[in-house]
């Protein structure tokens, strides 16, 4: 017969619990690998802007004289392009997702990476972190 | 004779993902005549190419669809190694297939659950997309992104898959297969199922052909066409047969589904089992001079990237065939003489994808 097909997966279906996950009770399932979203640490960039290059939505904004770096994050699609190309490990990829917004926002940096003195020669600029 | 009404269906309508809109000419209930209309989506990514560096444009091939991600990657970067003569190591092509099975695996699931709902099995839907839930996170656990993988780069991939992961995905595949033939058998044997779909939308081979049918349009109607037969990536490696019914009705096309997810557990299995060792991508230098019609099978049928390089780091044109575009047609054909109240089974059997076929 026919139309007895589901039957069985019905049975199961009553027997086991849930599929689902109570979310936000309990966190949403993600692994090591999961792009959430990019985290910056202002105090190893140092302002060569290859992510703002790589970064194919324009999500990244450097401004290397006033030393902000700036992340819309509505922009960003979370590709880790810019992470990848960072030659100083700057940028990392949290597994976090980020809540929702409702407001549009760009979140600003201001870059403290100070560049280390030269032993040899005498101090010349101290005053170039903010 | 009855008077004639015209009654719109979609953009939005509730067995619709994405828009389209269907026009359709009714005597009574039934369908005399569907006109489409498609455009509510379009977001020029392919004007984008000659924006975004050819190696960037990955990601936003990637992002011309939300389903067939990964193969949208892996059919533009073979459009480019191809122009530029990069060989993909055979680790690499191993893994393009295994994430390509695996989005056809959780393409197939997604469509079997809205066909389901289309038919107002809405057990059968759930049970569909628990299914298909594991997949993703399979998906997860080995790219980073539960529908967008962006694994796929110029040259090869950026993430192997350890040989732990591995033995895990191969033993977790026959529990998957089990549960899948449960499923399967609910769409192929069950009798509401059955009743609801015999004889609807039907076209012939000939008409399925005339008219461009590609993918499980195609292979539904007996239309023995499939990409993979071509052998890129290692299904050259690992032999395949392409699915066909000869139908060509919704339920044929349903079946051709239903086996194709069979099919490609199979081609996981193999792929893992015949993994080769390697390096998982090459260096690429230089810039793309040249053009190439990149070809590739989608969970719908046939994508096609045509790719245009002048030797600059950007691409001159990019230009998409997706599928769904080609599927239309034979949708128009199939609607007349159907019910009303099949419209949306019939609309759902060609997998309409419109966020691809506008890109
Ligand atoms: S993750 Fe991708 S989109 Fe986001 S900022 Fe980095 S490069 Fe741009
Ligand atoms: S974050 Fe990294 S890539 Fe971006 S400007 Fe700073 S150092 Fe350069």
């Amino acid at each position: 017969m026919g139309i007895f097909q589901m039957t069985k997966t019905v049975i199961r279906n009553l027997l086991g619990g849930p599929a689902t996950r109570q979310y936000p009770a309990v966190p949403a399932r993600t692994s090591p690998l999961t792009r959430g979203h990019v985290a910056f640490d202002p105090s190893t960039c140092r302002s060569c802007s290859l992510c703002s290059k790589r970064c194919p939505c324009e999500a990244i904004r450097l401004d290397k004289e006033a030393k902000v770096w700036e992340i819309d994050r509505m922009r960003c699609i979370a590709c880790g392009d810019c992470v990848e190309g960072c030659p100083f490990g700057s940028l990392t990829m949290e597994q976090a997702y980020l809540p929702p917004v409702v407001e549009h926002v760009v979140e600003r940096y201001t870059i403290t990476y100070v560049k280390p003195e030269k032993p040899a020669k005498k101090p010349a600029e101290e005053s170039a972190g903010a | 004779m009855p008077e004639r009404i015209i009654v719109p269906f979609g953009p939005q309508h509730p067995v619709l993902p994405e828009p389209i809109h269907v026009d359709l000419v009714l005597e009574d209930e039934k369908v005399v005549e569907a006109i489409p209309s498609i455009g509510y989506i379009h977001r020029g990514l392919e004007q984008l190419v000659q924006k975004r560096e050819y190696t960037e444009y990955v990601y936003v091939a990637e992002r011309i669809c939300g389903i067939c991600s990964f193969i949208h990657a892996l059919c533009y970067s073979q459009g480019i190694e191809h122009i530029m003569g990069v060989e993909v190591p055979d680790r690499a092509r191993y893994l393009r297939t295994i994430w390509s099975e695996c989005s056809r695996l959780h393409s197939h699931l997604l469509w079997l659950g809205l066909f389901a709902d289309s038919m107002g099995f809405e057990n059968l839907f759930m049970r569909s997309w628990q299914l298909r839930e594991s997949v993703l996170d399979v998906l997860e656990d080995t790219t980073g992104g539960r529908v967008i993988q962006g694994t796929c780069k110029v040259g090869g991939v950026r993430r192997d898959i350890g040989q732990e992961k591995l033995d895990e995905m191969h033993r977790a595949l026959d529990p998957f297969e089990q549960n899948c033939r449960d499923l399967g058998d609910v769409f192929l044997n069950d009798d509401t199922v059955k009743y609801r779909l015999q004889g609807l939308g039907v076209i012939t081979k000939d008409e399925a052909y005339d008219l461009g049918a590609a993918g499980p349009t195609a292979r539904g109607s007996g239309v023995a066409m499939d990409h993979r037969e071509t052998g890129y990536a290692a299904y050259g490696d690992l032999g395949f047969k392409p699915v066909v019914e000869t139908a060509g009705d919704c339920y044929a096309r349903c079946a051709v589904r239903v086996k194709e997810v069979y099919a490609s557990i199979d081609l996981i299995r193999r792929a893992i089992e015949e993994m080769p060792g390697g390096p998982i991508d090459v260096k690429v230098k230089g810039t793309p001079d040249g053009e190439y019609f990149s070809r590739a099978e989608q969970p719908r049928g046939e994508v096609v990237h045509y790719l245009k390089g002048d030797g600059s780091k950007h691409l001159a044109r990019a230009r998409i065939r997706t599928p769904t575009l080609a599927n239309i047609p034979p949708l128009v054909k199939m609607l007349p003489g159907a019910q009303l109240a099949d419209v949306p089974v019939v609309v759902l059997s060609i997998d309409p994808c419109i966020s691809c076929t506008e890109r």
